[in-house]
């Protein structure tokens, strides 16, 4: 477990919650793992056997430099190439707005792993209302740091729009968790209403619905 | 005396006057069988070793030489006097850190630096064996190293790399001796040749074969040797391992050694006068024929073919893969790298593919690129750590 001025101590807290999911020695694929940060962890801390899909060449270039088992790729046109459930877990943190096929993509996830787990910035939580409704801008938050014209986010989704497409495609939200501004999880927020108001992030893990937990 | 040294290396064991450096024979029982259908037996493979094998023999690094290079890897060539090969890669400290791994590096089947090729004499007929040395295949290299690495006592290879044709052959380490490798790093490589790339070797071997000393391969009988065919086969290839802006870069437009161009075919541009020495000083160090076999070795070269498909090559490998390609390579673009890397991850292999920023061609796999080494460090430290050796 990471200790804070550790080794993992800058590790990201929701990366943080999403290894811990992660049992030990599991097979883990990190879409979109930029520098590695995620794996490093899961490889040294949970011995997970750990690989990595990265879209930009520098980050893989840094990750295997650092040990770190990654290729260059991205999610909307790589994940095709891997066999049925090849992982217990796929991994895509703060990339699914960015893909040009999210639909496709979390199909894909879950047939090439046994369960995945996705974070994405939540569209509907309320200073991004806010921003919006009071101010008339496109919000600029935490979260979403970049303008609207350099952003590489194409695919905004709230918290309420993400449990719809699992539910019309027949995926099983395990659990979802609420992820406030600091990046820190509140399982307090529980109902969708609350997590889609005050999460500034929404974490899920999904399994498909012929597959047992 | 330690162990290793017993095991490999005769008291001499520095290349001598005749290039040679180690050799072992090899196939006396039990000849080698080729994928032409030929058998080759004994025969000889010279070798060089650097480091030393530890004793739970778990970190052996098989280096494998591209066309033109040989077991000089990292000591100076003991013909041309220039440091090896990959010295800059082999060494204490060095990405291949002697002072962890056993470092082997053998030059291939066919070759010409003191390996059975066909410039060596044919037993059956006391005479060099010329064109009667039978069609070998990256495969048949492959299994002459397995071979000498039986003979060194080293079971399991830590790690096996190599780019261009040494890249081919790491390739194919993975697909023939699965369980005995442990990590792969094929470099600038694919798991074909392409047409440009068959196309590119035609043009070398018609320049050796259309050279009147060659003498329909006899030469080393006759007297003589096709220098000036096996020169211009260097001159083309040398071009197509460059770029065209490293070309630019270095050379532009620039005379050599004069102030105008005076109106004839001798060297008036920098770089003819470059690769007319690359030519002369290339069929100094290197055998014709052999140039020939070696060529013919990568063209035939195609895992897919072999196997079915490239995902029916790699199917059940537990071989952790560091897949590299520069961006300036055209003979060997990162395109034939990541057919490679798709067809891994169809497997679920281990893989990582890293794809490095050079201006310097094909010959960058050779060079001092610091990207490409940090990279191979990286590598090298994730895969030692999972091997467990510190």
């Amino acid at each position: 477990m990471a200790v804070p001025g550790g080794k993992y101590g800058d590790l990201r807290v929701d990366l943080l919650e999403i290894a811990r999911m992660v049992e030990s020695g599991s097979r883990v694929l990190d879409i979109g793992c930029e520098e590695g940060a995620l794996l490093d962890y899961l490889v040294h801390e949970r011995r997970a056997d750990a690989r990595g899909l990265e879209i930009s060449q520098k980050g893989v270039n840094v990750c295997v430099a650092r040990g770190l088992s990654v290729v260059q790729g991205d999610a909307d046109a790589d994940l095709v190439n891997y066999p049925n459930h090849a992982f217990d877990w796929v991994i895509l943190s703060q990339t699914i707005q960015a893909t040009h096929r999210p639909r496709e993509v979390l199909t894909e996830m879950l047939r090439i792993g046994r369960r995945a787990i996705v974070s994405f910035p939540n569209f509907a939580y309320w200073r991004m209302r806010i921003l919006l409704l009071l101010f008339g801008r496109m919000p600029n938050t935490n979260t979403l740091p970049i303008p609207w014209y350099e952003t590489p986010n194409i695919h905004f989704c709230s918290i309420r729009d993400f449990k719809l497409l699992c539910d019309e495609l027949d995926i099983v939200i395990e659990r979802y968790v609420a992820i406030d501004y600091r990046g820190r999880p509140r399982p307090a927020f529980s109902t969708l209403w609350m997590a889609n108001f005050f999460g500034a992030e929404g974490l899920f893990v999904l399994r498909r619905k012929d597959d047992t937990p | 005396m330690n162990k290793t040294q017993e095991l490999s290396a005769p008291p001499d064991a520095g290349p001598g006057a005749d290039g040679v450096g180690l050799t072992a024979l090899l196939g006396v029982d039990k000849p080698l069988q080729l994928d032409c259908g030929a058998e080759l037996g004994p025969f000889t493979v010279a070798y060089q070793t650097y480091g030393e094998l530890n004793a739970e023999k778990s970190n052996a690094v098989l280096v494998c030489h591209a066309l033109t290079g040989d077991q000089h890897a990292a000591n100076p060539h003991p013909i041309t006097g220039k440091p090896g090969w990959w010295h800059h890669m082999i060494g204490p400290g060095r990405p291949l850190d002697t002072n962890k791994y056993f470092v082997v590096c053998q030059n291939v089947l066919g070759g010409c630096i003191g390996t059975t090729g066909p410039k060596e004499i044919n037993p059956a007929t006391g005479r060099p064996y010329g064109l009667d040395f039978p069609v070998i295949t990256i495969a048949d290299m492959v299994r002459a190293q397995a071979m000498l690495l039986d003979h060194l006592g080293v079971e399991n290879l830590f790690c096996v790399i190599g780019g261009s044709m040494g890249g081919m052959q790491v390739l194919q380490w993975t697909v023939s001796y699965p369980d005995r490798v442990f990590a792969a790093v094929p470099i600038a490589t694919a798991a074909n040749h392409s047409a440009q790339n068959i196309a590119f070797h035609e043009v070398g071997r018609q320049a050796i074969m259309a050279d009147p000393d060659w003498r329909a391969g006899d030469y080393l009988t006759q007297g003589v040797k096709p220098h000036a065919g096996l020169a211009v086969a260097r001159m083309t290839a040398h071009v197509t391992y460059l770029s065209e802006p490293a070309l630019q870069k270095k050379f532009g437009r620039n005379l050599q050694d004069r102030e105008a161009i005076t109106y004839g075919f001798d060297a008036d541009f920098q770089v003819e006068s470059y690769l007319r020495h690359q030519g002369s000083t290339f069929v100094e160090r290197f055998d014709a024929n052999s140039y020939l076999y070696m060529t013919r070795a990568m063209d035939y070269f195609d895992l897919a073919r072999d196997h079915g498909t490239l995902i029916k090559a790699f199917e059940g490998t537990k071989t952790r893969f560091c897949v590299v390609s520069f961006t300036s390579d055209w003979l060997f673009p990162t395109s034939g790298s990541r057919t490679v890397v798709r067809a891994l991850n169809a497997v679920a292999a281990n893989v990582s593919f890293v794809e490095v920023e050079s201006d310097k061609g094909h010959d960058s796999f050779l060079l001092d690129v610091p990207e490409f080494f940090t990279t191979l460090r990286g590598f090298l430290a994730g895969a030692a750590e999972h091997r467990g050796l510190v």
